[in-house]
């Protein structure tokens, strides 16, 4: 379905206000404004990049409700006990004294017309250009008996922050051998390696803690990520204690009851002590609200991330429905950063380069234990395509998955000093 | 490399200069002389590690990292021409020399002596190793008048590449661009934490570099790809732009 502009305009409840509300929010005068929602790995790098390099010509204004950011990427590592929580929260301070006007509130509008995001707080924020990095919210009715209100018994945990401590003190709290469940989520999901990766942690904490637990997947899907490297290792490092049920088994025919703990795959109803369920995802809400989405993803040009239903809107990231690349953090940060170059060049007239687009996953099996994937990409006319690419070999020695691990460490440190300052 | 020759002398601090006119045996100022420490013809095989980034012997100059001839004694962050970090200027304000105790120690875990180092490096762990580096390195220390010649290998600039690529003038602008891609894993401000530092290099290094992973020379998989698809003028771009990085 495609909204045009009074559709939205209509479905958006504080729009009313919003029109009538004073522009509190525009700074300089005469100065073009870009606003950016979003403070994850796609919106913090774009507003960042665009307050340095335009050196003080446009007004960076970032949205985003949370004052503490939890990385949802190394959050599985908090789960094996590789990380603390506070090591994956980062705060917005530096990105203030880059010059970025910081706004803790909800977007939960966009006025095409009007040009102006409207706030959950009230009030409203003009734009010239718009960046929307929403991230992810979860299809509705997407596993049969949860829905939000069942996340604190059956936690997600794909948000990384309360959700992610929630499920690690569940999984602490198992009996002796007792049962963690997963319900695996349907192409295309943010962190393609991510669901597998939190199943090799929680193995990690449970053979140190629990060593007579079982886990149980359920995925709707018969390959994943890494695949074979994951499957190597946790038979190499858990043997015996994941079972994971491909849909050839019935692993998409799966319904959960969060009152009475039970997991249902295929008919067969199983009890289980945690489980996590990760239900298929689409844009973040605001994507929708501004009606740029197509289905659950918003369609962006590869050249520049601009929206296919409007020039002035960009969409990064998980939201956006891009092409080949996966829906990553560092997928969002590379998208951002070739964004980023091509809003400054609309606005000030500033140099606009190619697009040239790279991401790489790393994941964490075992202590020491870790494996990548990464590509090159291009942008087309039609999408941006995959140009080269690697992935870490089964039976690779120690050393190399040592070296692995910690040029992991390494990234993590690059995109978060390259994301926040 | 004549240190096998030098095998059975007292004191290897005198090996090339001294010996050869005949001079008295000294015992140098800054400690025990090479052959008391370690065994240097070992310490010439571990300098392998070092010498993408160092050069030592006669002739040496800065390169990714400063010549190494006359460490020992030296005060940290000192070497002339050469830009350090600043935690290695701290150091040098500080007071820290280059003795074998804090080599030592440098070399054991370099971040545990200069926290923010851009010595892409994670440490010698096998003390027998650092004790036969230390040794090696020593012999270039001895005697600032006559440092010797070191094996080939220790100045490893020996690359193939065509001139003409390496005469490229880099296009600064375009190379801050370009850079954004390389910045999501390596840190602008030199700083590296499982991932090596790239800012300040001599750009003829990060030149010859960036095409060794582009022909997979070196080994990689994320930089060859990365490198795989960069002209000689992109790579020229980058090298410009990050050798000014400060």
């Amino acid at each position: 379905m495609k909204l045009d502009r009074r559709t939205f305009l209509g479905t958006a409840t504080a729009a009313t206000a919003a029109l009538s509300a004073p522009m509190a929010f525009a700074a300089g005068h005469g100065k073009p404004n870009v606003v950016v929602v979003g403070g994850g790995a796609g919106g913090a790098t774009a507003a960042r990049y665009i307050a340095k390099d335009s050196a003080g010509e446009i007004n960076v204004t970032l949205i985003e409700p949370s004052r503490a950011y939890y990385t949802c990427f190394f959050s599985n590592l908090y789960i094996g006990g590789f990380r603390n929580i506070d090591d994956i929260g980062h705060t917005y301070g530096t990105l203030a004294s880059t010059g970025v006007n910081v706004l803790h509130d909800w977007a939960v509008g966009v006025d095409r017309d009007a040009k102006t995001v409207s706030l959950a707080g009230g009030g409203s924020v003009p734009y010239d250009k718009l960046i929307l990095s929403p991230g992810i919210d979860f299809v509705d009715g997407a596993v049969e008996g949860w829905d939000m209100s069942a996340q604190n018994a059956m936690p997600h945990a794909y948000k990384a922050g309360s959700q992610t401590e929630l499920l690690k003190s569940q999984i602490m709290a198992m009996p002796a051998g007792g049962t963690f469940a997963m319900v695996a989520p349907p192409n295309p999901y943010r962190c393609p390696p991510g669901p597998y990766e939190r199943v090799s942690m929680v193995a990690h904490l449970l053979k140190a803690h629990n060593p007579t637990a079982k886990i149980i997947v359920a995925d709707p899907k018969e390959k994943f990520s890494k695949m074979a490297l994951f499957q190597e290792g946790w038979a190499d490092h858990y043997g015996g204690m994941i079972d994971w049920i491909g849909s050839g088994f019935g692993g998409g025919e799966v319904s959960v009851d969060p009152s009475a703990m039970t997991l249902t795959i295929d008919g067969e109803v199983t009890k289980v002590d945690v489980c996590n369920v990760i239900p298929a995802m689409k844009a973040g809400q605001i994507a929708h609200s501004a009606g740029v989405t197509d289905g659950n993803w918003a369609p962006v040009n590869a050249a520049d991330m601009s929206s296919k239903a409007d020039a002035d809107i960009y969409v990064l990231g998980d939201s956006s429905q891009q092409g080949d690349m996966p829906k990553s953090g560092f997928s969002a940060n590379s998208q951002a950063k070739v964004c980023a170059n091509a809003v400054r060049g609309a606005l000030t007239g500033s140099k606009v380069f190619p697009a040239k687009f790279s991401n790489t996953c790393w994941s964490l099996i075992d202590t020491d234990n870790g494996v990548k994937v990464g590509a090159t990409y291009e942008a087309t006319e039609a999408k941006i395509a995959k140009v080269d690419g690697f992935i870490s070999q089964t039976g690779e020695s120690a050393e190399v998955r040592k070296a692995t691990y910690e040029e992991s460490e390494g990234w993590y440190a690059g995109i978060t000093a390259d994301m926040f300052g | 490399m004549p240190i096998a020759k030098a095998e059975n002398e007292r004191c290897y601090s005198n090996w090339a200069g001294s010996m050869a006119l005949g001079l008295i045996l000294t015992f140098p100022a800054a400690g025990a002389c090479a052959g008391e420490i370690g065994d240097p013809e070992n310490g010439a095989k571990v300098f392998r590690k070092c010498s993408a980034c160092h050069q030592i012997g006669d002739g040496a100059v800065n390169r990714v990292g400063p010549h190494l001839n006359g460490v020992f004694g030296r005060l940290a962050g000192s070497v002339e021409g050469f830009r350090y970090s600043e935690s290695m200027d701290r150091a040098g304000s500080d007071g820290v020399v280059w003795t074998r105790e804090t080599l030592d120690a440098f070399l054991e875990n370099p971040k545990s002596l200069v926290s923010r180092s851009r010595m892409n490096f994670r440490g010698l762990p096998a003390a027998e190793d650092r004790d036969d580096l230390l040794a090696y390195l020593r012999i270039f220390s001895d005697d600032p008048a006559n440092i010797p010649e070191a094996e080939p290998t220790a100045q490893a600039t020996d690359h193939g590449l065509d001139p003409e690529i390496l005469a490229l003038q880099g296009d600064p602008e375009y190379g801050e661009y370009l850079s954004t891609e390389c910045t999501t894993c390596h840190q602008i401000d030199g700083s590296n934490d499982g991932i090596p530092a790239i800012t300040q290099w001599p750009q003829e290094d990060f030149v010859i570099a960036m095409h060794a992973y582009k022909r997979k020379l070196r080994p990689h998989p994320v930089m060859q790809m990365m490198a795989g698809r960069l002209s000689d003028d992109e790579i020229a771009a980058l090298a410009e732009y990050f050798s000014e990085l400060k």
